[in-house]
């Protein structure tokens, strides 16, 4: 299945991109997301755990995903 | 659609006008602005970018929980985003309740989860020219 991977702010910065799509079998969950950027990326840009999103809602990294999801790697916010 | 974010100054008599009702003895209004503290240097403004549309739902989800918990209350929130320098606005809060109490409360839950969940972030920039993303403070 086909996920949307949306970087921002600091990681969007270290990553150099704001966006990534990425490939996952069946039964994918938002950890093996990560991992997949992760290794697409290179390891050291981001952070071991970062804060993340499912379909525009924060979400658990064992939250299962469907094909067409939209992921994002949420740095510490600092909004007011 | 937009409804909490904007690329526009805020206008806080817009915000209170909204959420006046006759049925509301007290009307809080919150204003954070952009600030200049002597440890952070020489701060000229700060850059604001969003998740946009996580902010949007993250916002509603707030306002939200804010209206059940205290019934009746009248809430309009805006978030500025973009650059924004020293002295204006970043985000206004107007809550209306029957009584002040609900309203201060309301308003200090508004503008604590809005710095705690809303996907926003800040890039400072300094008179020097230099730039920096800031961590959070939860405070």
């Amino acid at each position: 299945m086909r996920i949307r991977v949306r970087l921002f702010a600091s990681y969007a910065e270290a990553v150099g991109r704001d966006e990534i799509a990425i490939e996952l079998p069946a039964g994918a969950r938002l950890a093996d997301a990560l991992q997949a950027v992760r290794a697409s990326v290179g390891t050291t840009r981001l952070p071991p755990m970062p804060l993340l999103a499912l379909n525009l809602r924060y979400a658990k990294p064992d939250s299962p995903l469907s094909d067409g999801d939209e992921v994002a790697l949420i740095p510490p916010v600092a909004g007011g | 659609m937009p409804r909490y974010l904007t690329d526009a100054p805020l206008d806080p008599a817009q915000l209170v006008a909204q959420v006046a009702s006759p049925g509301c003895g007290g009307t809080v209004l919150f204003l954070g602005a952009v600030r200049r503290a002597a440890e952070d240097g020489d701060v000229e403004g700060i850059d604001y970018s969003a998740y946009h549309e996580m902010a949007e739902a993250e916002l509603e989800r707030i306002v939200g929980e804010a209206g059940q918990r205290w019934t009746g209350a009248r809430i309009a929130l805006r978030h500025r985003l973009g650059w924004v320098p020293v002295g204006e606005a970043s985000v206004a809060i107007a809550v209306a309740c029957p009584h002040r109490a609900d309203a201060y409360a309301a308003s200090r839950f508004l503008i604590d989860e809005t710095k705690r969940r809303a996907p926003i972030w800040k890039r400072e920039r300094l008179a020097s020219g230099a730039e920096r993303w800031v961590e959070p403070v939860h405070a």
